[in-house]
């Protein structure tokens, strides 16, 4: 078992025919993914992927006639809203935005949407969802990845991948790899995604990679703090030297009674027992000295 | 992206929000004459504030009043040219001086975890809502606005009652408060903030006083991801206070931020960008600028960006890191390549290609004969030893 996608994903891709749903696609059955369905209105009855995976009009008809239970979109921001709304009403109940620019008040309501409708949402602006060696459902170049019990979570993309390469070359292998996206308002938060590994009996550690703003890794610490004993993890956090204030607006950071910085977020991952790095290649040892054994 | 206080009003005036007239000034020629006009409306004394995008400008000495429209002048012209967290003051908004009896704190975010729009109001306003925060807490009073339904009046009353409001005031507040929701909402705004939310004293034209609520400052901040869909909005950027390199990064469609330090940083992603920065500092070197090339990016854009990097003549040294998902190596490669054929003055660098095509892009670099190296730690500190020897 792995968390979010595996071997009984059966993924509808939205938006198979651009470009890049076109590339990844190829990328994700290469790598053994479950591709069943891609969607494009206007284009229904086609086939994509040089005559492999059936294109339908709509993702309702590529779930009753293709038995898609999962869906990544690849559409452009001013349409990935309204594709997460076509999901979840099909009865997708895993979709995965990859689209970067979505508003911020749109995922509002359509998180809200998603919730009532007990669906999960990964991203948008995410890399996707990578459980290695059984299905790898976004962007995360397939190379990096090694089977293993560890689980990997994170806020940014290409930072992710510059991790997991680190414990894939020091030999600990990933359960599941989870980018959850770095936008204000995201489906699916860190803590989401601890309780999943939690409760996932192939997960035996878990590295959380978060960066500076919000307060999603204090939120994460203290969930570690209380139901994560006895589970080894490490964290790293990037934006130690960012000038402040050019990402995070200030009275966003007041709601949550901190500012957001690394070293608050620092301190309190240290204060819950997890294992801080200081460059993402440390983590692997991190990892060791914190008791996990692969 | 920041909006100017003057710009900021006009959004929450056409929601109907009570704001108080107010004119643009550029020269102490014209500070006067706007200031003139108040004082033939019936103003007693005129506000002259500095209209910059950076907090704190009160304590600089940005906001001033004045009693005569010669003295507006003079004020107008100290404040014009000053010097503000290094931006120029270059215009001044100019308005009758309220007769304030007390000062609240309403404002309109977003609230990541809860994901909901939410209200906060305060007391303790005209003055700084962080400093609140940290020495009392318990004065700041929030209301999650439903994702569909929006800011109810219930709601809003509620934040009314617990900064003490009681009527006829209370229900001005209502009002007020579901417009600057609607200000946010009609915008794609991510903050939008009145401080001070004032009640003022206003003799009416039965020529008794009267309380009224107004709106005597605003602050909005734009979500980049919705100005897309308010082609009017854009007009609002002011290009005075940018440096001249955010344009130009703009249309490259990268993230540049331009730092003090001496190691330029190219990198895709903006957690990873950060990263190396702060391996950068790690061992001991200091980032000249944050800069991701986004994803995806094809060799013009390398190139481009390039030319950013090496346009500060503080840069001794350029560390490239890459991490190719979506972003292929080789096209980053060539687009190096490109770049130091074209570029102005030669600078050591190393770059670093990992993933995506990074075998073609080791071959490329290396026959163009580039500095490489392996690792994220190995790059940084190969970085900062090229910087200190350039320094040298």
């Amino acid at each position: 078992m792995s968390i979010l996608v595996g071997r009984d994903t059966r993924l509808v891709v939205q938006g198979i025919t651009g470009r890049e749903g076109e590339f990844h696609t190829r990328a994700s059955i290469a790598y053994g993914t479950n591709v069943v369905a891609g969607t494009r209105p206007g284009k229904g009855g086609q086939m994509a992927i040089d005559g492999t995976v059936p294109i339908f009009d709509t993702v309702a008809e590529a779930v009753k006639q293709a038995g898609a239970n999962t869906s990544v979109i690849y559409i452009p921001a001013s349409g990935a809203p309204d594709a997460v709304l076509e999901a979840v009403d099909a009865g997708v109940k895993t979709i995965v935005c990859i689209t970067e620019g979505v508003p911020a008040l749109d995922m509002i309501s359509v998180v809200e949407v998603v919730r009532r409708a007990e669906a999960r949402l990964i991203g948008p602006n995410c890399p996707g969802v990578t459980s290695p060696g059984r299905a790898k459902v976004g962007i995360i170049p397939a190379s990096i990845h090694l089977p293993g019990r560890v689980g990997v979570v994170s806020r940014s993309g290409t930072l992710t991948y510059e991790a997991v390469q680190a414990m894939t070359d020091a030999g600990l292998g990933q359960s599941t790899c989870v980018g959850i996206g770095g936008d204000p308002i995201i489906g699916t938060t860190f803590l989401d995604v601890l309780r999943l590994f939690r409760d996932d009996p192939e997960t035996d550690a878990i590295v959380l990679i978060g960066e500076i703003g919000g307060s999603a890794e204090e939120e994460a610490a203290a969930f570690a703090a209380e139901h994560l004993k006895g589970m080894p993890m490490a964290a790293f956090i990037a934006g130690r030297t960012a000038p402040p204030g050019r990402r995070m607006g200030h009275a966003g950071a007041i709601i949550s009674g901190g500012s957001g910085t690394a070293a608050e977020k620092i301190a309190a991952l240290e204060a819950a027992g997890v294992h801080v790095a200081d460059s993402p290649t440390q983590l692997p040892r991190l990892l060791l000295e914190a008791g996990y054994r692969a | 992206m920041k909006i100017q206080e003057a710009d900021a009003k006009s959004l929450m005036l056409a929601q109907g929000l009570p704001v108080p007239p107010w004119e643009v000034a550029r020269t102490p020629d014209e500070v006067r004459a706007a200031a003139n006009r108040f004082f033939a409306g019936g103003a007693s004394r005129v506000v002259i504030k500095a209209q910059v995008l950076v907090g704190g400008r009160g304590k600089a000495g940005g906001v001033k009043l004045a009693n005569t429209a010669d003295e507006a002048r003079e004020v107008g012209s100290r404040i014009l040219g000053m010097d503000i967290k290094g931006i120029t003051v270059r215009k001044v908004l100019v308005g009758a001086a309220a007769d304030i009896v007390k000062e609240y704190y309403l404002g309109a975010i977003i609230d990541r975890a809860g994901r909901r729009i939410v209200l906060m109001a305060s007391a303790e306003g005209g003055v700084e809502i962080e400093e609140v925060a940290r020495q009392n807490p318990g004065a700041i009073h929030r209301v999650s606005a439903d994702p569909e339904l929006g800011l109810l009046a219930f709601q809003a009353r509620g934040l009314g009652l617990a900064i003490g409001l009681r009527d006829p005031l209370l229900n001005a507040f209502v009002a007020i408060a579901r417009g600057l929701f609607a200000t946010m909402k009609t915008n794609d705004a991510d903050l939008v903030e009145v401080n001070p939310l004032a009640v003022v004293s206003e003799t009416d034209t039965d020529g008794r006083p009267r309380q009224h609520l107004v709106c005597l400052d605003a602050k909005i901040t734009l979500d980049d991801s919705g100005l897309a869909r308010h082609p009017g909005l854009e007009a609002l950027r002011d290009l005075d206070e940018e440096d001249p390199t955010d344009a130009q990064a703009r249309k490259l469609g990268i993230n540049f931020i331009h730092l003090d330090g001496t190691i330029g940083c190219m990198v895709n992603g903006a957690g990873l960008a950060m990263t190396t920065m702060d391996l950068v500092k790690h061992f001991g070197g200091e980032p000249a600028n944050f800069l991701d090339v986004g994803g995806g990016a094809r060799h013009e854009t390398v190139r481009g960006a390039m030319e950013l990097i090496l346009a500060d003549p503080k840069v001794e040294a350029i560390l490239v890191n890459i991490f190719g998902g979506i972003t292929r190596g080789d096209e980053v490669a060539a687009g190096l390549i490109e770049a130091r054929v074209q570029q102005s003055r030669e600078v050591p660098m190393v770059v670093r290609i990992v993933g995506t095509n990074a075998a073609e892009a080791a071959r490329l670099l290396e026959e163009a004969k580039f500095e490489t190296a392996k690792s994220l730690d190995e790059a940084a500190e190969k970085a900062v030893a090229l910087a200190k020897g350039a320094a040298r």
